[in-house]
C-alpha cells in the first residue's frame, strides 16, 4: 500500500522527530482514514503536549509495513470512529487523557475515570472527587421484562476488578457493558517523572502476566533510544521467556474455561502444568512471572548448559502430558457442544473492532506481530498462520491450544542451541536520543502490545505510550454476549481472559 | 472415559508434603536478604543509590522488605559484598517495622495474635481484594488452590461473599478508583476480622510509589494485621504466612 503523506518505520527503530510529517488536521485524518479503510490497523494513536500545543500521531499498521503521521490537535475535531470504526477507543482515550473532543463520536464516554492532564474542561461532565468509575448512566435497554444485572468491581473470585452492567430478556443478554478503570495507577504519566532505574520494574508491573512483554516492549524501545545492543544469547532466552509466558497463560485458561463447563480432571492438571511452566521461569530468573530478567541491553540472568538440560528435561516431560490434557478436554463432547457456537464475533466485527492476537485469530484474521513484525529471535521460525473462522469460544480454546503445542516446540528448538550473554543491569543507563521517536511491538500472549516513547530536546521522555492488547479486545468480549445466555459470560470471559490492570495503566 | 482415566493416571499426585516436608526453590529465587555488616560505607551507598525501589538505609544497613521487589540489583552490583538473597521464603511478618531487617526476620507464628489462632486456626475464609495491582499476587493467591498446595486441606479457602468471610486479602497499592470498593468490602467482613496484605503493593506502593493516583500504603487507610512482601510473593511464602499465623 502506498502511503502519501506518513512515513515508515520500523518495529523498534528510532527515527528524528523532525522526520516525521507534521501534517494539517484534514490531511493527517484523511490519510488514516484512507489507510485503515484500506485494510490498515491503528497500533497507536495518542495526544501529547508539544509546548503550548498538543499534537496527535498515529502509528498505523498496513500490510507489512508500520506508518507515521502526527498533527497539532484542535480542542475539537471531526471525529474519525464515524468513517472508521477501529478509532473508537483511541478517540475516547484522547478525549479523557487530554480533553479534547471528537465530535459526532457515535459513544464518547469516558475510559479509566480520572480528570484529564491539561486541568481542561472534562469532556464527560464527570465529577471525580466521587471516586467510583462507574459513576455513570449505563446504557440501558428499556420494557417491561428487561432485568439488569450489575457485577463488580469486587468479584466473586481471585480476579481484577471491573464493572459489567448486563442488559438481559430473560436469560439472553441484549447488551453488555463492561466499565474499567478501576486498576488506573497512572503508569503513562508516572514513567516520565522517574529516574531510569525505575523504569523496568515499573513495566512489569503494567500487567504482571504479561511481564515479559512488557519488559521487552520497554527494553527494545530504550535500546531504540540509547544503542545498547543484547547480544545474540539475550535474544534467545528472552524469546524463551516470552514463550513460556504464553505457554503458562494459555495452559492456565483451556484449564478454567474446562472448570468453567464443569469438566474437571483438565481444569485441576492444567492448573498444576501452568504452574511447572511457571517454575521454569523462576528457574531462569528466580521470578516465576519473569520478573528481573529482561532489561535494557539484554537480560540480567545468563542460561548455562546445566540450566538448557534442565529446562530441556521437564519441558520434554510435561510436553506429551500437555498434549494428552488438550487432546482430553477438546476431544469430549459434552466439551465441545459448550464450547461450540457459544459468543459468536463475525469476521467484520472482529474487523470493526480491530482485535487482535488469538481473540483475532479465533475470528480469521491471522495477523501475529511474530510473523509481520518479527523481532528477538522471531525471524528465523516460521510461525504458522493459525486461524480459525468461527469466532466463538471453541475457536478461541482452540488458537490457544494450537499455540501451546507451537511454542514448546519453538522452545525445545531454543534450548538445543548453546547460549552466551553477559548479563546486564540497568542501574546506570546511558542517555537518551533527544527528539526521537520509537514504536515496539511484540505479539505477547494475548496479542499486539506496543510502547510508543517520544524523547524531548533534553533527551528526557516526554511521553510513554502503552497499547496492551486487551485496549483492542475487551469490546471483542463485549460483541461474544450479545445475545448470548447469561450463564455463559464466565466461558466466554475466560476464553478471552483479557488484562484490567493492562487496559487501566 | 479410557482417556479421562488414562490422563488420571499419567498426571498422579502432585499435592505437596509441605509443612511436614520442607520445600527448597531454586538457586536464583530471591527470598528473605541478609544484609553484611561488614561492608564499607561506599559500597552500601552505592547500593542504596542503584536500588530501583530505594528500599536500603545504607546507614543502618537495612533493606526494607515492604519497598524491595527481590530484583537483586544490590547483590549483583556489590558482587554478594552488601547484600546477598537467600532461598527463604518465610517472609511474611506481623508488624510493619519487621519489614526493616538485617537478615532475621521475628518467628510470625509467635506473633500472631493469640485470638486468632483460636477463632480460625480450623477454618479460615478470605475475601480477596485486587485493589490495582498487576494481577501477579493475585495469580499466585490464585494457584494456593491448583493440586500442589491444595490450600483447602488446611481448612482455608477464597469465598465469593464478604460476608462469608473471616479477612481480607489485599493486593495492588490501592489506587483511588478502587478506594471506596475496598472501604466497602472490609466493612461487609463481620467482626472480629483480619486484614492481610500481599506484595509490595500494598506494603508500599511497590512500583508505583508516588504516583498521584495511588495510595501510600494499605495500613494508612485499614488497620493490617499481617504483611506478605514479594512482588509477587511466592505462593509458598504466602501459604507459609497464612499456617503460621493463623494454625
Amino acid at each position: 500500500m502506498k502511503s502519501g503523506f506518513f512515513i515508515k518505520v520500523d518495529n523498534g527503530k528510532a527515527v528524528a522527530r523532525n522526520h516525521i510529517p507534521d501534517l494539517t488536521f484534514d490531511d493527517f485524518r484523511s490519510e488514516a482514514v484512507y489507510l485503515v479503510k484500506n485494510g490498515g490497523k491503528p497500533v497507536q494513536f495518542f495526544a501529547y503536549p508539544e509546548g503550548e500545543k498538543l499534537q496527535l500521531l498515529t502509528v498505523i499498521r498496513a500490510d507489512r509495513q508500520l506508518l507515521v503521521g502526527r498533527c497539532d490537535a484542535p480542542a475539537v475535531y471531526p471525529s474519525l470512529t464515524r468513517q472508521c470504526e477501529p478509532f473508537h477507543l483511541f478517540e475516547r482515550e484522547i478525549a479523557e487523557q487530554y480533553g479534547i473532543r471528537p465530535e459526532g463520536h457515535p459513544w464518547l464516554k469516558m475510559v479509566r475515570y480520572h480528570p484529564n492532564r491539561r486541568g481542561a474542561p472534562d469532556v464527560f461532565g464527570n465529577d471525580y472527587s466521587q471516586d467510583i468509575p462507574g459513576n455513570y448512566k449505563y446504557y440501558r435497554v428499556s420494557g417491561e421484562e428487561i432485568h439488569e444485572v450489575a457485577v463488580g468491581p469486587v468479584h466473586a473470585g481471585v480476579i481484577e476488578p471491573g464493572h459489567f452492567r448486563f442488559n438481559c430478556i430473560g436469560e439472553r443478554v441484549l447488551n453488555l457493558e463492561i466499565q474499567l478503570g478501576y486498576q488506573h495507577r497512572g503508569v503513562e504519566t508516572l514513567l516520565p517523572g522517574v529516574p531510569p532505574k525505575r523504569w523496568p520494574v515499573i513495566a512489569e508491573g503494567i500487567a504482571g502476566d504479561t511481564a515479559v512483554g512488557n519488559s521487552l516492549c520497554m527494553a527494545q524501545a530504550i535500546e531504540a533510544l540509547t544503542g545498547l545492543e543484547p547480544d545474540g544469547g539475550a535474544r534467545i532466552i528472552r524469546t524463551i521467556a516470552l514463550e513460556l509466558e504464553r505457554i503458562a497463560n494459555h495452559v492456565g485458561d483451556l484449564g478454567a474455561l474446562s472448570g468453567d463447563v464443569a469438566f474437571l480432571p483438565p481444569a485441576n492438571y492444567c492448573g498444576r502444568m501452568r504452574g511447572d511452566f511457571l517454575n521454569m521461569t523462576l528457574w531462569m530468573c528466580g521470578n516465576r512471572f519473569g520478573k528481573g530478567l529482561v532489561r535494557p541491553g539484554g537480560v540480567r540472568f545468563e542460561l548455562t548448559d546445566e540450566d538448557r538440560g534442565v529446562l530441556d528435561e521437564r519441558i520434554a516431560e510435561l510436553k506429551p502430558q500437555v498434549d494428552h490434557v488438550i487432546n482430553l478436554l477438546l476431544s469430549t463432547p459434552s466439551v465441545r457442544s459448550r464450547f461450540e457456537n457459544c459468543g459468536r464475533v463475525s469476521t467484520s466485527d472482529a474487523e470493526k473492532l480491530g482485535l487482535v492476537g488469538p481473540a483475532g485469530r479465533a475470528c480469521g484474521l491471522s495477523y501475529d506481530v511474530r510473523r509481520y513484525f518479527p523481532t528477538e529471535q522471531y525471524a528465523h521460525f516460521g510461525i504458522h498462520e493459525n486461524v480459525e473462522p468461527t469466532g466463538d469460544v471453541w475457536a478461541r480454546a482452540k488458537i490457544r491450544a494450537d499455540e501451546v503445542m507451537e511454542s514448546i516446540n519453538i522452545i525445545q528448538s531454543l534450548l538445543n542451541m548453546s547460549v552466551n550473554t553477559d548479563p546486564v543491569e540497568f542501574t546506570e543507563p546511558p542517555p537518551l536520543a533527544p527528539d526521537s521517536f520509537v514504536v515496539t511491538l511484540n505479539e505477547a500472549w494475548r496479542g499486539e502490545l506496543s510502547h510508543c516513547v517520544l524523547t524531548d530536546a533534553g533527551g528526557g521522555i516526554q511521553r510513554y505510550k502503552v497499547k496492551d492488547p486487551s485496549f483492542h479486545n475487551w469490546s471483542g468480549l463485549s460483541m461474544s454476549l450479545r445475545d448470548t445466555g447469561i450463564s455463559d459470560f464466565p466461558l466466554n470471559n475466560k476464553s478471552y481472559n483479557l488484562s484490567y490492570c493492562g487496559f487501566d495503566l | 472415559m479410557l482417556n479421562t482415566l488414562k490422563n488420571r493416571f499419567e498426571q498422579g499426585n502432585r499435592t505437596s508434603a509441605y509443612p511436614k516436608v520442607e520445600i527448597e526453590l531454586p538457586a536464583r529465587y530471591r527470598g528473605r536478604p541478609i544484609v553484611h555488616e561488614d561492608a564499607s560505607p561506599e559500597l552500601a551507598a552505592q547500593c542504596a543509590a542503584a536500588c530501583p525501589q530505594d528500599a536500603i538505609d545504607a546507614e543502618g544497613r537495612r533493606i526494607d522488605m515492604g519497598r524491595c521487589v527481590f530484583c537483586g540489583a544490590c547483590e549483583r552490583l556489590s558482587e554478594g559484598r552488601f547484600s546477598t538473597f537467600t532461598q527463604d521464603f518465610k517472609v511474611a511478618v506481623a508488624e510493619k517495622e519487621h519489614l526493616l531487617t538485617r537478615g532475621s526476620i521475628p518467628d510470625l507464628a509467635a506473633h500472631s495474635k493469640k485470638h486468632f489462632k483460636k477463632l480460625f486456626g480450623r477454618s479460615l475464609q478470605l475475601r480477596q481484594v485486587s485493589a490495582g495491582g498487576c494481577n501477579a499476587c493475585e495469580a499466585d493467591l490464585n494457584v494456593l488452590s491448583t493440586p500442589f498446595f491444595d490450600l483447602a486441606r488446611f481448612g482455608i479457602n477464597f469465598v465469593a461473599s464478604p460476608r462469608h468471610a473471616d479477612a481480607i486479602v489485599v493486593t495492588g497499592p490501592v489506587t483511588t478508583n478502587m478506594k471506596t470498593a475496598l472501604f466497602q468490602t472490609y466493612e461487609a467482613v463481620p467482626a472480629p476480622k483480619a486484614v492481610i496484605a500481599v506484595g509490595s503493593c500494598p506494603l508500599a506502593g511497590g512500583p508505583f510509589r508516588g504516583s498521584s493516583d495511588v495510595a501510600e500504603s494499605l495500613d494508612s487507610l485499614l488497620p493490617v494485621d499481617l504483611f506478605i512482601p514479594g512482588c509477587p510473593p511466592h505462593p509458598m511464602t504466602n501459604l507459609h504466612a497464612f499456617l503460621s499465623f493463623f494454625k
